[in-house]
C-alpha cells in the first residue's frame, strides 16, 4: 500500500516536473538544448532635422504589431528629448519633444527582432465603408470589373484575390486599362486605388506600410501592401502579384495613410532605415520574448537573477542529479563509497581542478594522509583533535602539491583551495578505521569506490546539456524528487548481491 | 582460482528470487523498516542498556565489569580492571563488531589480545578514549565503553575454531526463529566473529540444531580455513536453551526482525551477547538458503502463539 502512494506522488511530481518544462519548451518556445544560435535583426530608424531654435516635436510611427516577429528590445535613443508613447488604432506613435532645438537633430527608433511564430494579429475592427460615387467613366469600368469578379468567388479573401489578379492581370481588358490608367507605376497609389474600388462592394480594406528585412541594408524603404477585414481578421495581400499573407521578411510597420513620421518647429527632415542581421543564443531570445509576453514562468525563471546568482544556482541545481546518482548506485548497485554524499563534493570540487588534476590530487593527499594518518594512530591522540590534525596535514600538503606544481608551470593546482579539505580529512580518518577494522582489500576498495563515483558524478554534474536543463527546468527537481521517491521503493536486488549470492545459486548444479 | 570454482561471476535476479534470497533492500523496506519501530533501536544500538534489559528479564549475558564514560574516568581503568586476567572491552554503541577489543591474558605488565598479539596499558587506554569520542558509534557521538566478561568458550569448538569466542546468530521474526548460524573466527579475523571481517559462517538447521554448510568469504566451505576441521554436521550443545534466548530477547525489546547474538561459555552455558536490529543477509550463505521464505511463512499468520515454547514449536514445523 506504500508502493502506491509513492507511486502516486511520483507520477504526479513527474507529471508537474514535465508538464511545466514542456509548456516552456512549446509554449514560451524556450530551447531544449543549451548553444541554439538564431538571426536576430538590428532595425533602427534614424530621423534627421535641422531645428529652428523653438520648440520642436517630432513624430514617428513605430512597429507596434509584427506577425512573424518578436521583439526582443526596444530603443529611443534621443539625447535631450522628452519622449512619449500612444497607442493608436493598430499604429504606435513615438513623440518627442524638446523645449528649443537648434542645429542638427538627430532621433533614433531601435528594435531588435527574432523570428517568432506566436500568435500576434491585428485586432482592430473596421466599419464597413460607404460606397462611393466614382466619376464616369471610371464608375462603370469599376462596376463591370466589380461584377465580373462577384461571379467567381465565395468569401472576401477569394474575392479581394481574384480582383486583384483582374487588376493585374497581363491582358487586361478595357475596363482595367482604364483604371490602370488612372494609376502610374507607384505601388502605395496603386494599393489606395484598389482599397478605392472595394468600397464599391463595402469590403474594408487599407494599406500596410511595412519593412522587406532579408538583408543587412542601410537603405530600406517601407514598402506598402493591401489589406482588407473579413469581419474576422485582417488578410494581406501582394497589390500585384495578388499572394496572400505577409511576405516571410515582412516587418509590418504601420497601419492605414497616416503620415510615418512629423515634425513641429524643424526643417530638412529625413527618415532613414537600416537592417542589420546578428546572431543571438536561442535562450536569450526565449527569455526576453516570455518577459514580452508577461508569462508567470518566465518571471520566476532564474534567468532573471543577477548573472553572479545565477551561477551559484547553476551549481546548486546540479548536486540533486548527483545525489541522484548516488542513490542509484546505492539502491540498485550496491556500491559502498566513504560518507553517503562525499563523492558528490568531490564531483564539485573536480569542477574547479578539472577531473585528472582532481584525481591526482584526491589520490595523492588521501594516500599521503593516511600514511601520516597511521603514524598518528601511534601516538594515540583524542579523536577530535586527530581529524584536526589531519585537516591541518591536509592543508599543508594541499599547500605542497600547489607551491611544487607551480614551480613546474602547472598552474591549474592554484585552483585547488575550494578542494573540499573537511571532507578529505574526513575521508582520511574514515578509510584508516575501515582499513583497520575491515582490512586493506575493503578500505581501498571503498577509496576507488568513492573516486569512481566522484568521477561518475562530475561527469553527470558537468554536462553542458544537462547543467542547461536544469539550469533553464528547475522544475525537473520534481522529476529528480519523484525518482528517489521510487527509487527508495525498490526492493529488489542490488547488482552486487547478484554475485554475493552466487554460492548459493551454483550450489545447485 | 575463484574463477575456476565459481565459473559464473553474476546469476540472474530469478535464480535469486526462486531461492527465497532476502536482498538488502527488501530486508530494509520491508523487514526493519516495518517490523522494527525506530523508538526501540537504543535498546539493541546501546548495549549497556540490552544488557540491563536482559538481566532484568532473566537473560543470561556476560557479566558487567564496569563502564566509562567520559575520559576522565581512563585514569580508573587499570584499577577497574584489577587483575583480571581475561576481559572485553567494546563500545556501547558499536556496528559491525567494530572497536571490540578482547584480551584474553596478562603478562607482567602486558596484555594479550584475542589475537596474540601483546599490548600495554596505554593502547588500551587509547583503545577505550577512542571508543569514548564516538570512533565506533553511528555517526561518530560521543560513546560509551563496556567492559565485561571475557566468554569462555565451550571446549566443544575447541578443535574447530582457531582462535577467539565463536558466536550464533539467529534471527528472530515476530518472535519466531527463522534462521540461525554459527560464526566461526578465523586467523584471518582476529578472533572476531564477523562474517566481514574474515570469519566463517556455518548455517544451523532450527530444528535439530546441527550444523549444515559452511562459508568463508562468499564461498562455500566444509572445512575450517585454520584448523582444516569439518564444520558440517556439528550439534551444537544446549541447542533448545539457546532458541528459548533467542526468543526471549525477542519478546523483551519488542523488535520484529531482530538478530540475536549468543555465546557458549564452559561454564555459563548460553550467553546473550548482543541484538541487532539490522542482522546482516550473510545467514542465507550459511544456510545455502534464502530467508524470504519462513518470513514470508511467518507473516502469513494473523496472530502468533504468545508461549515461548509454542512459537519454537512452529519454528520447527517451519524447519521440515
Amino acid at each position: 500500500m506504500n508502493k502506491g502512494i509513492v507511486r502516486f506522488w511520483a507520477v504526479l511530481l513527474i507529471a508537474l516536473g514535465l508538464g511545466i518544462a514542456f509548456y516552456k519548451i512549446y509554449y514560451l518556445g524556450l530551447p531544449a538544448t543549451p548553444q541554439q544560435s538564431t538571426e536576430v535583426w538590428t532595425v533602427q530608424a534614424r530621423l534627421v532635422f535641422e531645428g529652428e531654435g523653438k520648440p520642436a516635436k517630432a513624430a514617428l510611427h513605430v512597429p507596434d504589431v509584427t506577425p512573424g516577429f518578436l521583439k526582443l528590445d526596444e530603443d529611443f535613443i534621443s539625447s535631450h528629448f522628452g519622449l512619449a508613447i500612444d497607442k493608436t488604432d493598430g499604429n504606435r506613435r513615438a513623440e518627442w519633444s524638446v523645449r528649443r532645438a537648434k542645429g542638427d537633430q538627430t532621433l533614433y527608433y531601435r528594435v531588435i527582432l527574432a523570428r517568432s511564430d506566436m500568435d500576434q494579429t491585428w485586432t482592430s475592427v473596421p466599419r464597413y465603408p460607404k460606397k462611393p460615387e466614382y466619376q464616369e467613366p471610371f464608375a462603370s469600368a469599376i462596376k463591370a470589373t466589380l461584377d465580373d469578379v462577384r461571379s467567381e468567388s465565395a468569401d472576401i479573401g477569394s474575392y479581394t484575390r481574384e480582383l486583384l489578379i483582374q487588376l493585374n492581370s497581363a491582358q487586361p481588358n478595357e475596363n482595367v486599362q482604364l483604371i490602370r490608367g488612372q494609376v502610374g507605376t507607384d505601388n502605395a497609389a496603386w494599393v489606395r486605388e484598389i482599397v478605392e474600388i472595394l468600397k464599391g462592394v463595402r469590403i474594408p480594406g487599407r494599406i500596410l506600410w511595412g519593412l522587406n528585412i532579408t538583408d543587412a541594408s542601410n537603405r530600406a524603404t517601407l514598402e506598402p501592401l493591401l489589406q482588407v477585414h473579413n469581419g474576422k481578421q485582417w488578410l494581406t495581400f501582394h497589390p500585384v502579384t495578388a499572394a496572400q499573407g505577409l511576405p516571410k521578411n515582412f516587418l509590418a510597420w504601420r497601419v492605414g495613410d497616416v503620415p510615418l513620421y512629423e515634425l513641429e518647429g524643424g526643417k530638412n527632415a529625413k527618415l532613414e532605415f537600416s537592417v542589420t542581421k546578428t546572431y543571438e543564443e536561442m535562450i536569450d531570445i526565449a527569455r526576453k520574448g516570455a518577459k514580452q509576453m508577461n508569462s508567470f514562468f518566465a518571471d520566476f525563471s532564474l534567468l532573471s537573477l543577477p548573472v553572479q546568482n545565477q551561477n551559484v544556482y547553476r551549481l546548486l541545481l546540479m548536486v540533486p542529479l548527483g545525489a541522484l546518482i548516488i542513490v542509484f548506485l546505492r539502491t540498485f548497485v550496491g556500491l559502498k563509497t566513504f560518507g553517503t554524499f562525499m563523492p558528490v563534493l568531490i564531483s564539485l570540487a573536480f569542477r574547479e581542478t578539472q577531473l585528472y588534476w582532481g584525481m591526482f590530487l584526491f589520490v595523492a593527499i588521501v594516500s599521503l594522509g593516511l600514511i601520516l594518518r597511521f603514524y598518528l594512530e601511534r601516538l594515540m591522540l583524542l579523536l577530535v583533535p586527530r581529524l584536526a590534525s589531519i585537516l591541518v596535514i591536509v592543508v599543508i600538503l594541499m599547500l605542497l602539491i600547489s607551491l611544487v606544481s607551480t614551480k613546474f608551470g602547472y598552474e591549474r593546482v592554484l585552483s585547488i583551495t575550494l578542494f573540499p579539505m573537511v571532507i578529505l580529512a574526513m575521508t582520511i580518518e574514515r578509510m584508516s578505521i575501515t582499513w583497520e577494522e575491515n582490512g586493506a582489500q575493503e578500505a581501498i576498495m571503498q577509496g576507488l569506490g568513492s573516486l569512481a563515483v566522484a568521477c561518475l558524478g562530475y561527469l553527470v554534474m558537468t554536462n553542458e546539456n544537462l547543467m542547461y536543463l536544469m539550469f533553464v527546468f528547475p522544475e525537473l527537481l520534481f522529476v529528480v524528487l519523484a525518482l528517489c521517491l521510487l527509487m527508495g521503493r525498490y526492493t529488489g536486488y542490488r547488482l552486487s548481491e547478484l554475485r554475493r549470492f552466487r554460492a548459493i545459486v551454483a550450489e545447485d548444479k | 582460482m575463484g574463477l575456476l570454482k565459481w565459473p559464473r561471476w553474476w546469476v540472474m535476479p530469478r535464480k535469486l528470487r526462486e531461492k527465497g534470497i532476502l536482498g538488502m533492500n527488501k530486508r530494509n523496506a520491508d523487514y526493519i523498516m516495518r517490523y522494527n519501530p525506530r523508538r526501540l533501536y537504543p535498546l539493541v544500538d546501546n548495549k549497556l542498556i540490552t544488557k540491563q534489559l536482559a538481566l532484568k528479564n532473566g537473560i543470561a549475558v556476560p557479566a558487567l565489569y564496569g563502564v566509562i564514560e567520559i575520559q576522565h574516568q581512563i585514569r580508573d581503568l587499570e584499577k577497574m580492571l584489577k587483575d583480571r586476567q581475561q576481559f572485553v572491552i567494546k563500545p556501547a554503541h558499536g556496528s559491525g563488531g567494530n572497536g571490540i577489543l578482547v584480551v584474553s591474558g596478562r603478562f607482567n605488565k602486558g596484555y594479550q589480545k584475542a589475537g596474540g598479539e601483546l599490548i600495554n596499558i596505554d593502547a588500551i587506554e587509547h583503545h577505550v578514549s577512542n571508543i569514548l569520542s564516538g570512533m565506533y558509534s553511528l555517526g561518530g557521538l560521543p560513546d560509551m565503553a563496556i567492559i565485561e566478561y571475557c566468554v569462555q568458550f565451550d571446549p566443544f569448538f575447541e578443535h574447530i575454531i582457531y582462535r577467539g569466542v565463536p558466536d550464533i546468530r539467529i534471527i528472530v521474526f515476530r518472535g519466531v526463529p527463522v534462521s540461525a548460524m554459527i560464526r566461526l573466527p578465523t586467523r584471518e579475523s582476529d578472533g572476531k566473529a564477523n562474517l566481514h571481517q574474515g570469519a566463517m559462517g556455518i548455517g544451523i538447521d532450527i530444528a535439530s540444531g546441527v550444523s549444515c554448510s559452511g562459508v568463508h568469504h562468499n564461498r562455500i566451505e566444509d572445512k575450517h580455513p585454520d584448523t582444516g576441521y569439518a564444520v558440517t554436521s556439528i550439534e551444537i550443545p544446549h541447542w533448545q536453551q539457546i532458541l528459548h534466548t533467542a526468543v526471549k530477547c525477542a519478546d523483551t525489546v519488542g523488535l520484529g526482525y531482530l538478530g540475536v547474538d549468543i555465546v557458549m561459555d564452559r561454564e555459563l552455558g548460553p550467553l546473550m551477547l548482543e541484538l541487532n536490529a539490522r542482522p546482516g543477509l550473510n545467514i542465507q550463505l550459511a544456510n545455502q538458503l534464502g530467508l524470504l521464505k519462513k518470513l514470508q511463512q511467518v507473516e502469513a499468520i494473523g496472530e502468533l502463539p504468545k508461549s515461548v515454547d509454542e512459537r519454537i514449536a512452529f519454528a520447527v514445523k517451519l524447519e521440515k
